[in-house]
């Protein structure tokens, strides 16, 4: 602690390249922390996956669909435990920049095959009541501030109705929570059967199903049994887990995380490149005061310590407050506007930030510190 | 010499030669040396230019060590003393004054004299306090707030003296401590040098170009060629 105060005015000397170095690591690390939320967000779904779920889908593709007779078929097959199916609606609220999820689904149904979305009792029950009810997840009641008991207009992209409306209207009739920080509560779940009433086209037709087989472990087995049992059939399906599904939706984007990690890793480089540059300069214009520190009884290792040190100051006040700041900003929500099924910056990120300070401040400083280290007082003294 | 004299010597540099390599060339710069000083000796070292006094002072300083030979200095052999523990030795039982003051241009006064004291056990009150004092010897405990470039080149000096006393070692030596100062200036560093030989009987080695600064020692030795004479040889 007595050293405290060597240890900045150190870094005091160049007041302005000082502050200009602690802004660039604060910068990365606000990066670091926004673009790992978002990371995060397209993560999501993946880490949430059901490890004891498969997705049957189209072979060909997932647009294509599936006939709704398959359910039973599927849930014969050994080793499945029970299937529920999903069709994509894909409509708009108001105006397309409002993107969210749309689905028809078997409300029980759902209830058995997610327990990782919390409904209370009461709005099971208003929800099996209400043949246009919609169960919405927290979140998105959120974004667009709603009710219980609105009414939601949606327009139609790919179902029309069979009185020749392009608008369904919903009710607003339950609510679910979230079972942990990280599952999707954007979501906005309507009833089968009022869809499949309702629509003009397609009538029996659903989009995907949701399987869970009894044991995890054979997992690939029962979906490799699930494919034998439509090969050949006018309808060829192509189950996989519902992680790499999932995985394989958000790739439609593109590799998210490749992207992300290919622009942070460049960052984190560059900084490097300006914290190890202004912690070289700062040894080399201190030949003469480090030889002195060594002159009056510093140890070569005592300066080795005072650089890294410096070292350490200079990133970690740049690095906290960038990740400070970067937990400021997400947490003032996500960049899209609520279309992320998820945004906020994980703890464990939060941790894993910390430990990259301490990386980038050793990696900045261990050259100029070893520099120090092996300064000769004598010759240092004669420069 | 008698052996009561031999065992109240401060500095014992026997046999030294000190050789610098630069390149493939060999630079000899100290060959043989022997030199004893008494306890309470004030030495004024000359010699032209480049005949190795600071080679000399650095050597007895621990700061650089012996090509050959061996220095015993208050009675300890530091010529073949670790890195760790000449370090430590310095800190205990050198002083070092130069000729460019070599303060730390971030610290105040105060914190430039503290600084050696950093490496010692005493309390956060207690450096304070002996730094203080250690600035009143010299003469500036008025100035103890500001930073080097705020002082005048005396007193950056006397802050230098400050900072090597305050450790209380018995050893101090100074390369050219009056070198950038004026004529009054360097007056007052010498009363100073004097009255710390006198009234604490500090040995002291002082290197200098001025015949009048070397007035106030007690014994001038020459440099020249790698070996010490009692006169001045050109
Ligand atoms: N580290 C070194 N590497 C190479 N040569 C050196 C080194 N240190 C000193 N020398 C050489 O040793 C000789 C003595 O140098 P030194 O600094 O001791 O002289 P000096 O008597 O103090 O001179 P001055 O009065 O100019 O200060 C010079 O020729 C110098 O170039
Ligand atoms: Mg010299």
């Amino acid at each position: 602690m007595k050293y405290l105060y060597l240890i900045f005015s150190g870094l005091k000397r160049k007041k302005l390249r000082t502050g200009l170095t602690i802004l660039s690591i604060m910068v990365a690390f606000i990066l670091f922390g926004y673009l790992t939320a978002i990371r995060q967000a397209f993560d999501a779904g993946v880490e949430v996956a059901g490890a004891d779920r498969l997705i049957v889908r189209h072979k060909v593709s997932l647009i294509q669909l599936l006939p709704q007779n398959y359910e039973t078929k599927i849930e014969r097959i050994d080793g499945v435990d029970n299937a529920t199916h999903s069709t994509w609606f894909g409509g708009i609220y108001q105006e397309p920049r409002n993107f969210f999820a749309q689905m028809a689904i078997v409300p029980e149904e759902l209830f058995d095959m997610f327990p990782e979305y919390v409904v209370s009792d009461e709005h099971k029950a208003a929800w099996l009541e209400t043949r246009s009810g919609v169960l919405v997840g927290r979140g998105l009641v959120e974004r667009f501030g709603w009710k219980l008991g609105d009414r939601i207009p949606i327009n139609a992209t790919i179902w029309g109705k069979k009185d020749g409306g392009r608008t369904w209207e919903f009710d607003l009739v339950a609510i679910y929570e979230g079972i942990e920080k990280g599952t999707d509560t954007s979501q906005f779940f309507f009833r089968y059967d009022f869809f499949d009433e309702t629509r003009a086209g397609g009538t029996g037709q659903v989009g995907w199903y949701s399987v869970r087989v009894s044991d995890p472990d054979k997992a690939t087995e029962v979906a490799a049994a699930i494919d034998a049992e439509f090969a050949n059939s006018a309808q060829e399906t192509k189950s996989e887990a519902e992680g790499a599904f999932v995985q394989g939706f958000a790739n439609q984007i593109g590799n998210i995380g490749f992207i992300i990690m290919s622009i942070m890793s460049a960052v984190f480089f560059t900084i490097l490149l300006v914290a190890g540059n202004t912690m070289a300069y700062t040894v080399r214009e201190r030949t003469n005061e480090l030889a002195v520190l060594k002159a009056i009884g510093f140890t070569d290792r005592g300066v080795l310590g005072l650089i890294l040190s410096e070292s350490m100051a200079l990133t970690f006040v740049g690095g906290a407050m960038g990740l400070g700041l970067a937990w400021l900003l997400v947490s003032m929500g996500d960049p899209t506007g609520g279309s992320f099924p998820v945004f906020y910056l994980p703890t464990r990120q939060l941790f894993v930030g910390f430990v990259l300070i301490v990386a980038m401040a050793f990696v900045a400083g261990i050259i100029p510190a070893l520099q120090a280290k092996k300064l000769q007082i004598a010759d240092a003294l004669r420069r | 010499m008698t052996e009561f004299l031999m065992n109240h010597m401060m500095v014992k540099v026997r046999g030294v030669d000190k050789i610098f390599k630069r390149g493939s060339e060999v630079i000899h710069v100290l060959g043989g040396l022997d030199l004893s000083i008494p306890k309470g000796e004030f030495l004024a070292l000359m010699g032209p230019s480049g005949s190795g006094k600071s080679t000399l002072l650095n050597l007895i300083g621990g700061l650089d060590r012996p090509s050959e030979g061996t220095l015993e200095i208050g009675g300890k052999r530091i010529d073949r003393l670790s890195e760790r523990k000449l370090a430590a030795w310095r800190a205990r039982h050198v002083g070092l004054v130069f000729q460019f003051y070599n303060l730390m241009p971030v610290l105040s006064a105060q914190k430039n004299v503290e600084l050696p004291l950093l490496l010692t056990k005493l309390s956060r009150a207690e450096r304070k306090k002996r730094a203080a004092i250690a600035l009143d010897i010299v003469g500036l405990s008025h100035r103890a707030g500001h930073y080097p470039r705020q002082l005048s080149g005396g007193e950056q000096q006397r802050t230098g003296i400050a900072r090597a006393i305050v450790t209380d070692p018995t050893l101090l030596l100074c390369d050219e401590p009056t070198g950038d100062l004026d004529r009054k200036s360097g007056d007052e560093i010498l009363d100073l040098l004097q009255a710390l030989n006198k009234e604490q009987g500090k040995t002291i080695i002082m290197v200098t170009h001025d015949i009048h600064a070397a007035a106030r020692a007690s014994r001038t030795l020459y440099l020249n060629k790698g070996q010490l004479s009692t006169e001045a040889v050109d």
